[in-house]
């Protein structure tokens, strides 16, 4: 095996180890109340963090692309109540919508 | 439960897996422009399966980089994970048997469908057809960007990259309810914003979460009721 394989290899079982580590936290801990105030809190800044980093960044750069168009898009299906299936096909139709119509890279 | 196999969590976990795993096609094809055979790009997305990894392991490479900086990008991207398997072992309660199997498939798309549900069932529907159908699709389409190449083109031109901003603010939109998952929304946005440009791909996320804990533990010490029964009647039922 090259050594490029078993570096890949090193890193499979690292992101492997670190997904586990997680599960090792004991259970007692995460019930406690206290526990469960950080995690509510901990999803919604998850959740802010992921919808940011896919709409505004490019590796360690901020940019402003179609995918602006794409949340907006999104955001207003929802306040439609638009089913959530609908809401991703909305997305991707306005990112496309916009790199097609050449209003946005 | 015959009838009900088909629920919300169900068709968003297949919606965030269509997706998602429809770039496998783009890392197939750009783990092989960047040097690595076929199996190695398997080996990559069956094993490592966590996309961000990936692509940074492939782009240090591509860049010229030694496979030691891929491992290290590769690794720091995934500790995510970690804050995954703790929110989902909280949330899911699963059996210990169960548990090596749920972390290979503890990633961002599996973890927030999961989160976004209410309901225990709900939640573990959403993380399992979440997690196995990002994990298949994946690996199917990580094949073909590997086969064909770089003819498949970028996964931008169908829009996708949209598909998964608005997978993600969809997930998150129900959260924003009150006045105080919003706020702790727009400060998670501000710091991932900031830590963009001077932290390495991976960490503001990791900074989000952080600013989110010191942010729930001084709330929750201000808020904590003053008597022994009141703070038992905290705990959620």
């Amino acid at each position: 095996m090259s050594e490029l394989s078993w570096w890949i290899l090193a890193a499979s079982v690292t992101a492997f180890a670190v997904k586990l580590s997680g599960y090792f936290v004991p259970r007692k801990v995460l019930d406690s109340p206290v526990m469960s105030h950080v995690a509510a809190t901990l999803t919604v800044a998850l959740l802010a963090s992921l919808v940011t980093m896919n709409a505004f960044t490019s590796g360690t750069q901020l940019v402003i692309d179609a995918r602006i168009g794409a949340l907006a898009a999104a955001a207003i299906a929802l306040m439609f109540r638009a089913p959530y299936l609908v809401v991703v096909i909305v997305g991707a139709l306005a990112a496309v919508g916009l790199r097609m119509s050449g209003l946005a890279t | 439960m015959s009838t009900s196999w088909f629920t919300p969590a169900t068709r968003m976990g297949l919606s965030i897996a269509v997706a998602t795993g429809l770039y496998g096609i783009s890392f197939g094809a750009l783990a092989v422009a960047a040097g690595l055979n076929l199996w190695q790009c398997i080996v990559l997305s069956a094993l490592m399966f966590t996309g961000g990894s990936q692509f940074a392991f492939i782009g240090v490479l591509a860049g010229g980089g030694t496979p030691v900086a891929g491992y290290s990008a590769a690794s720091l991207l995934g500790i995510r994970n970690s804050v995954y398997g703790m929110q989902i072992k909280q949330a899911l309660r699963p059996s210990a048997s169960l548990v090596p199997l749920m972390a290979q498939v503890t990633i961002d798309e599996s973890t927030a469908t999961s989160l976004g549900q209410s309901s225990l069932a709900e939640k573990k529907r959403g993380f399992w057809v979440a997690g196995v159908g990002v994990w298949l699709l994946w690996n199917l389409f990580t094949i073909v960007g590997a086969l064909l190449g770089e003819r498949m083109g970028d996964p931008a031109a169908w829009g996708l990259d949209g598909a998964a901003v608005a997978a993600f603010l969809g997930l998150l939109w129900p959260r924003l309810k009150s006045a105080e998952p919003v706020f702790v929304a727009f400060g998670a946005v501000l710091v991932t914003a900031l830590a963009v440009p001077v932290s390495a791909p991976g960490v503001p996320i990791l900074l989000a979460a952080a600013a989110a804990v010191i942010y729930a533990l001084i709330t929750y010490r201000r808020g904590k009721p003053a008597t022994e029964h009141g703070q038992r009647q905290r705990v959620e039922p």
